[in-house]
Formats: C-alpha cells, sequence, structure tokens
C-alpha cells in the first residue's frame, strides 16, 4: 500500500503507539498502564493492516484485546496491593538494566540483519496461512496446542483445593 | 436482459451503491485533492443516518421494543408523546441531554469521562464491513467475520473502563460479571462461526451472502446450531435482558452504568440498541441470506429486503426479552462451558466432515439439502441427547402448576423420580 494517505496513517498510528507505551511505562496507576498497553495492542494491529496483513490484525485484535488484555486486567484486580503507587519498587534498577540489554539486543538485531526488500508486496490470504499451519508447519502447530492442553490441565490442578480433590477420590 | 432487473446505472436506486460510487467518482474529479473524503463523510452520514439509523435506532430500537415489551407485557407503552407516542424517543433524548452528567468525587474522573466515547466508536466501524446490496457494502475486506469479532471484543472494555472507573463495588461488579461472560461467551460463539467458515470457505461477509445466494439456500438450515449459539452468545454479549446479568437491577443496581447519569448514560443506552441492531445484521448476513430472498433481490431492493430482516431479527432479541426469565451468573456460566462449548464442538466435528465428504467425492452442489436435512435432525439430536446428559428433563405433561425449584431447570437425573410427578 502506498500513498498520501497510507503514510498519514502510519505516522499517526506511529505517534499513538508511542504514546501508549510511553504511558505503559508512566503511569503509576496499574489499571492505567494495562489500558494504555490495550491501546499498544490495537496500535500494532493498525501496523498489520498497513502491512496489508489483514488476518494477522484482525487476529492481533482478537487474541491481544479482546482475550489477553482481558486476562491481564483479571490478574491485575486480583492482585492485592494492585492500586497502590506503582512507583516506589525495589524492581526498577533490574528492569531497566533488562530492557535496556534487550533494546540493544532488537537494535543490534535490526541494523544487522540483510533485510530481503521485495518489489511488490506479497499477497497472503487467510486460506495460505491455514494451508501452511496444517502442511508445511503441522508439527510446530500441533505441539503448540498440546502445549495448551497442558497448560489448561496445570492451571486447573493448581487451583484445585484439597476438599475438591478429596469429594473426586470418593 | 430483462427490463425490470437491477442494473449498474447510477440512476437505479435499487442499489445506492450505484449512485454513491458514480458521485464521489464526480466529485473527486472536479474538487480539490482529498475534499472529496471529508464530503463522502458527510453524504454517507446523512444517507445512512436516513434509510437506516432512523428507522431502526430510533424507531424500531428504542420505540418499538418498549412497545413491543408493553404489549408482551399487557400494558400500553409509550403512548403520550406525538401520534402512537412516536416521538419518545426524541423526548427522552431531549431529557437526558438536559441532565447533569454527575461524576462521584471519588471516580477515575478521566477514565469515566472516556468510556462511553470508547463505547460508540466500535459500533459504528462493525457496520463498515455489513453488505447492505450487491455493491453497498463499504469496506469488502477478505475477512469480514474475523473484522466483525474483532470490533465486537473492544466494547468489553469500555464496559470494563466504565465499571472500574466509578470506585463503586457494585460498578465493578458489574464489570467483573461482563468480562467473564464474555471470555466464557465468545468461545462457543466463535466456534460456531468456525462451522459457518468452514461450510463456506470464505471469511468474507460479501462472499458468504453470495454463496446463500448460489445455493439457493440459508445457513441457518445448514447450521442450525450455529445459529442458535450465536443468537444466544450475542444476547449475552450484548447484555440483552434474559442474560443482563452485568446490570441486573435486582443484584448489583445497575452495574457498570450505576453511576452514570445524563447523556452520558444514554451513550450507552443508545449504543447497546446500536449493537444489538448491529449483531441482528450480522446474524442475518450470515446465517438468513443477507440482502437476498430467494430471486426476489432482482426487483425489491436489496438494502430494504436486508433492513427488512434485521428488524426481523431484532424482534428475536425483543422476544426473547420480553418472555424469558433472567439467569443467575453461575447458571449463565454452566451454560456457556457445559452445554454451549460441546455441542459447539460436535458441531464443529459434523461440518468438517460433510465438508471433506462433499470436497472429496467432487458431490454435485445439492448435497447441501442433504447436509440440511443431516444438520438439522443432528442438532435436535444433540440439543436433546446432551441435556439429558447433563441431568436436564423436559417436562412433557404438567399437571399443576409448580415452583421453579421444584420444577427445576436443573434436576440431577438420579432424584428425577419427585420432581416428574
Amino acid at each position: 500500500m502506498e500513498g498520501f494517505g497510507v503514510s498519514l496513517a502510519f505516522w499517526i498510528l506511529t505517534g499513538v503507539t508511542l504514546v501508549a507505551a510511553l504511558g505503559v511505562l508512566a503511569s503509576r496507576n496499574l489499571l492505567h498502564a494495562v489500558l494504555f498497553l490495550i491501546l499498544l495492542f490495537v496500535g500494532m494491529a493498525g501496523y498489520f493492516v498497513l502491512l496489508s496483513a489483514d488476518f494477522l490484525a484482525m487476529a492481533q485484535v482478537i487474541i491481544y484485546v479482546g482475550a489477553i488484555a482481558v486476562l491481564v486486567l483479571f490478574a491485575v484486580l486480583l492482585t492485592p496491593r494492585a492500586g497502590r503507587n506503582n512507583g516506589e519498587t525495589r524492581m526498577f534498577l533490574p528492569a531497566l538494566l533488562l530492557c535496556g540489554t534487550l533494546l540493544a539486543i532488537i537494535l543490534f538485531v535490526i541494523t544487522d540483519t540483510n533485510w530481503a526488500v521485495a518489489d511488490e508486496s506479497p499477497s497472503v490470504t487467510a486460506a495460505d496461512l491455514g494451508e501452511a499451519l496444517l502442511s508445511r508447519w503441522v508439527l510446530p502447530f500441533e505441539l503448540a496446542s498440546v502445549l495448551l492442553t497442558v497448560a489448561l490441565v496445570g492451571s486447573i490442578m493448581l487451583v484445585r483445593s484439597r476438599e475438591e480433590e478429596a469429594e473426586d477420590a470418593v | 436482459m430483462h427490463p425490470f432487473l437491477i442494473t449498474d446505472n447510477w440512476y437505479d436506486l435499487r442499489d445506492l451503491g450505484n449512485l454513491s460510487g458514480r458521485l464521489l467518482e464526480l466529485l473527486d474529479d472536479a474538487l480539490p485533492f482529498g475534499l472529496v473524503y471529508v464530503l463522502a463523510a458527510l453524504i454517507g452520514f446523512a444517507a445512512s443516518f436516513l434509510i437506516f439509523v432512523l428507522p431502526s435506532q430510533l424507531i424500531v430500537g428504542v420505540y418499538g421494543e418498549r412497545k413491543l415489551i408493553g404489549r408482551i407485557q399487557s400494558r400500553y407503552g409509550p403512548n403520550r408523546v406525538g401520534p402512537f407516542g412516536l416521538l419518545q424517543p426524541v423526548a427522552d433524548a431531549i431529557k437526558l441531554m438536559q441532565k447533569e452528567a454527575l461524576t462521584p468525587k471519588t471516580a477515575d474522573r478521566a477514565l469515566m469521562y472516556l468510556a462511553p466515547i470508547v463505547f460508540v466508536a466500535p459500533c459504528v466501524l462493525l457496520f463498515a464491513v455489513i453488505p447492505f446490496g450487491p455493491n453497498m457494502v463499504f469496506a469488502d475486506i477478505p475477512v469480514a467475520i474475523l473484522y466483525f469479532l474483532a470490533v465486537s471484543s473492544i466494547p468489553v472494555l469500555t464496559t470494563f473502563m466504565a465499571g472500574w472507573s466509578h470506585n463503586n463495588k457494585y460498578s465493578l461488579f458489574g464489570a467483573m460479571r461482563v468480562v467473564a461472560m464474555t471470555i466464557s461467551y465468545e468461545l462457543p460463539l466463535v466456534l460456531g462461526m468456525l462451522g459457518v467458515v468452514l461450510f463456506t470457505g470464505t471469511l468474507a461477509l460479501q462472499g458468504t451472502v453470495l454463496w446463500q445466494k448460489e445455493l439457493d439456500i440459508w445457513l441457518v438450515f445448514l447450521q442450525p446450531i450455529a445459529f442458535a449459539i450465536f443468537f444466544i452468545s450475542a444476547s449475552a454479549e450484548l447484555n440483552r435482558t434474559p442474560t443482563d446479568i452485568a446490570e441486573a437491577e435486582s443484584e448489583i443496581v445497575a452495574g457498570y452504568l450505576t453511576e452514570y447519569s445524563g447523556m452520558k448514560w444514554g451513550l450507552f443506552y443508545g449504543m447497546d440498541i446500536g449493537y444489538a441492531i448491529a449483531a441482528a445484521a450480522f446474524g442475518v448476513t450470515v446465517f438468513l441470506g443477507g440482502w437476498t430472498l430467494f430471486g426476489l433481490e432482482k426487483w425489491v431492493p436489496p438494502w430494504i429486503i436486508f433492513i427488512g430482516k434485521t428488524h426481523l431479527f431484532y424482534f428475536l432479541f425483543i422476544w426473547t426479552r420480553g418472555t424469558l426469565p433472567r439467569l443467575r451468573i453461575d447458571q449463565l456460566m454452566t451454560f456457556a462451558w457445559k452445554f454451549m462449548l460441546p455441542i459447539a464442538l460436535l458441531n464443529l466435528a459434523l461440518v468438517a466432515t460433510e465438508r471433506m465428504f462433499w470436497i472429496e467425492q467432487e458431490a454435485d452442489d445439492s448435497i447441501v439439502y442433504a447436509f440440511a436435512i443431516i444438520n438439522i435432525i443432528a442438532a435436535a439430536a444433540a440439543v436433546y441427547g446432551w441435556s439429558r446428559a447433563l441431568g436436564y428433563r423436559p417436562e412433557e405433561t404438567p399437571l399443576r402448576p409448580r415452583l421453579v425449584s421444584e420444577a427445576g431447570g436443573f434436576v440431577p437425573l438420579e432424584s428425577g423420580g419427585e420432581g416428574a410427578t
């Protein structure tokens, strides 16, 4: 996609995404941070649309905004002292160190990689993705589903109370 | 060619897409760069308001719903303002705008202010992909069904914002209920839609309509389980009354709307109807043939067929709202996880088998009629069998009136002897 509208959309999206990212860092209220994170996810979906990856954009919104963000909200609400001032924490320095290292690595990879530039944008439809997932990449796909099932069963096992187990044993 | 069939000419008002496309082309030539987008927005707003928003939102959505529910409950409904009370929505809107929008001292002001605004935007966005006619679709994107599901998951976050921002425990209860319910009901909904997508082989809404038009069958006959699941899940996610545990007045005041007043509340109320109409339009497009009506769309403007169908679908929402009692939250959750999810999975397996058979045997297209019969029977059998397996028992010959706790929405089979007589 090219043209004035697309460039404008790109810069608006960049602005929104950067503001949201800064908001996640700067907001003292944990719930505000989560909401900024959701805005960030929506901005990322916008980038996918600009890259002509419709399916990815929609999947991004459904999975990240619709499911993961909601789970994060739940987690924040169930966290004791979630409403405290988020600025005072002992993890500040280690977190800064970790993020700085990560940023350095990513920047290094970005500048170091020899990016292949295609002349025309490839058109990948949802059907193509599905076929690729179920033919060439079927093993990782199935592994991921097994992993998810294990996680599901594991989480149920973790939260079961002793009384429930005693009931089932009878 | 027949003289009365719909053509692509711009003066053929039976498909407004032709006219608007032509108009925009002309304007684009005549006007300086970019101005046409502004004009298109204005023209589109005026036109859609006249032919869709006004009749749907105000007359069917607000007035029709109150009037019909009034009739169902043996009362008159609004009948004072204007002829037959038709101006009641207008009077309500004026009242709401004059009302003071209070903000509690301890509330999160920014979020509370933002929530109604963010609630409105996705509703408008939803209609972008709905095809009103052969050429009357704003964005015929190839992933329209996913787009609809994605955008309709945003208002959940907004209701959460609203509920949390009040700093009021009833609001927070409502918000948590919305979120929990949406997680539960999104799953069977998506699984049901997956069955539809497997059959049509396309994620585009216009493609779904054309598929149904070509095979002369509506997907509701091919996918009765998916249709029922869609209706129930949409009803639950929209907080319509039989499932409106998020704003259950008798339990938690008004849920996430407790502290809202004036036009902020009005936006939530109006857009609840807007979302219901959007869900109705989506259901009509996917399951009921969209703008087609077995050949009649060649004569009657397709957009009139579509709007009429949408309003009839919306009537189903009104009907269930007027007649069914509200469910408790645990009943609703149990229903989603233990009843709808297994049935949706069963439906998916059935569809996959049929679709595979269709492709492998290179069967004729008329095989869909056989599939329709099989699926309707399978749907009835699955619903009956699974509810019996779970312990729900239909009461075939009630001899005397009894309390709900006695007859039971849920009667375990082993203790069933007492409840049945």
